[in-house]
């Protein structure tokens, strides 16, 4: 009788499709780069067989700990300064999780323009505004106090 | 015969893993490795904790989808009280684990249509927006503070999973304004009763306030807050059990990835726990939705309700016992 009216909406099916992408993509990806990792095909910040000695610290003195006995920077390795140590294999896991944690953001940018020229224009502005507060938050700018 | 064998052995091994997890052992994990933490040289044994962590969200991921929890919930405080990791790490890898799961069912259940874009984007707005508060407040806020709030929430939580009602399909008379004019409404097609089910939300303004609340509290905590969207989306705003549930996994993919990023971009990301976690608890959701067939949920939710209570307790204990007060 509404056979239409049970299937997703076009920007529904969109969504899900580029969601599912992103998915396969972080989850394969993370698999082969931890393997990298753990089985010391690539070299690490923290060796392996020390990390053990730092996790059970509170962040901020686990960043200055390893900054210290490895990096050696000027500041501590927070924000996207992982991208500079991509050649390490600790870091380098770090790739799968942003673009696990990013694909939520192109979702809402892919579908946004459609919204708007279906004069949905409620919903375009609640998806460009989600995708602006995710931004935000991935950019590192939201700074956090230590404890 | 081979159906009972196979439930016997179902629900054999998921008490074994509880009793498992409920062992003093377990309670006293963290405390031997905080006593002797920090050695001079490397860790031979450095494999140890990732195979240990492993195992365990295997278990948890059974244990999840059979007592019908996000893996977030438990992975927090289990993790939290029962292993040598700081709570910062934890909770990092707690939003990673409840992103991972919503992010694995997501595009199948909006592709069904039973997850619903239209009433997710409001609510995840203000979620999301809070959940970046929450994590910014719970990671500024002293270990003892967040172990002692977090203990209190999982016991709260506790009283919720004890309490709530569900309602299959709730009577919404009539959508409020609001959805109306945002169109949160949708039809689904119900196998059991083979009908299409139309339906609409109403009393929105209260419901979206309440997810200030919970996005606040997903960040904070790295909970995932599957816990408390079904009720809000479910009784209070009157959206159907399925629509519910769904639409609530789906959410997580977007409130955790807000919160996630503050904790990753803050470093509370630790690879060597973070992978295994993920790997273990998917792992074990896919061998927990084969042992649905066979588990008894009734018994497996009161299991659920007894390693959170534990979970809670051990929490508040943690949190007391750094201010100097002894709990036991």
């Amino acid at each position: 009788m509404s056979q239409h009216t049970t299937q997703a909406t076009e920007e529904q099916v969109l969504y899900a499709a580029i969601l599912e992408k992103g998915m396969y993509a972080g989850l394969a990806l993370m698999v082969i780069t931890f393997a990298l990792y753990v089985l010391g095909v690539m070299p690490s910040v923290v060796p392996v067989d020390e990390i053990s000695i730092y996790w059970s610290q509170p962040v901020h003195d686990y960043l200055v700990a390893i900054n210290t006995n490895f990096l050696h920077w000027e500041t501590l390795p927070t924000g996207w300064s992982w991208l500079k140590l991509l050649r390490y294999g600790d870091f380098l896991n770090f790739l799968p999780i942003a673009i696990l944690s990013g694909i939520t953001i192109v979702c809402y940018l892919v579908i946004t323009p459609g919204l708007f020229a279906r004069k949905d224009k409620a919903m375009a502005i609640m998806a460009l505004a989600e995708a602006v507060i995710l931004t935000l938050a991935a950019s590192g700018l939201l700074s956090v106090g230590a404890h | 015969m081979q159906g009972n064998i196979r439930e016997k052995v179902g629900v054999l091994f998921v008490s074994l893993m509880c009793a498992i997890m409920l062992s003093p052992a377990w309670a006293l994990a963290s405390e031997v490795v905080t006593m002797d933490q920090i050695p001079a040289a490397g860790d031979p044994g450095w494999w140890k904790w990732p195979v240990i962590l492993l195992f365990v969200t295997f278990v948890m991921g059974i244990i999840a989808v059979l007592g019908g929890v996000g893996g977030g919930v438990l992975f927090v405080p289990i993790i939290g009280g029962f292993f040598p990791f700081h709570l910062d790490f934890v909770r990092g890898a707690g939003l990673l684990v409840a992103l991972c799961g919503a992010l694995a069912a997501g595009p199948g259940l909006l592709k069904a249509n039973l997850a619903s874009l239209r009433l997710a984007m409001p609510v995840a707005l203000i979620a999301s927006t809070m959940a970046i508060v929450g994590a910014m407040v719970g990671l500024a806020l002293p270990t003892h503070i967040v172990q002692l709030a977090l203990g209190g929430t999982i016991l709260g939580i506790v009283a919720i999973m004890l309490t709530a009602k569900k309602s299959t399909v709730p009577h919404v008379p009539q959508a409020d304004a609001l959805s109306t004019a945002l169109r949160i409404t949708g039809v689904f097609y119900e196998p059991t009763t083979k009908e299409e089910i139309n339906w609409k939300v109403h009393r929105t303004i209260p419901g979206l306030l309440t997810f200030i609340i919970i996005g606040f509290m997903a960040g904070m905590f790295g909970l995932g807050a599957g816990w408390a969207n079904v009720p809000v989306l479910n009784l209070m705003m009157g959206a159907p059990l399925k629509i519910s549930v769904a639409t609530s996994k789906f959410l997580l993919s977007i409130t955790d990835t807000s919160a996630a990023w503050i904790y990753f971009n803050k470093g509370c990301v630790i690879p060597m726990m973070v992978v295994p976690s993920l790997i273990g608890i998917m792992l074990g959701s896919f061998v927990g939705v084969r042992l649905l067939k066979v588990a008894k949920p009734t018994f497996i939710r009161w299991m659920v309700i007894a390693i959170l209570l534990f979970a809670g307790l051990k929490a508040v204990q943690k949190g007391l016992s750094t201010m100097g007060v002894s709990l036991f």
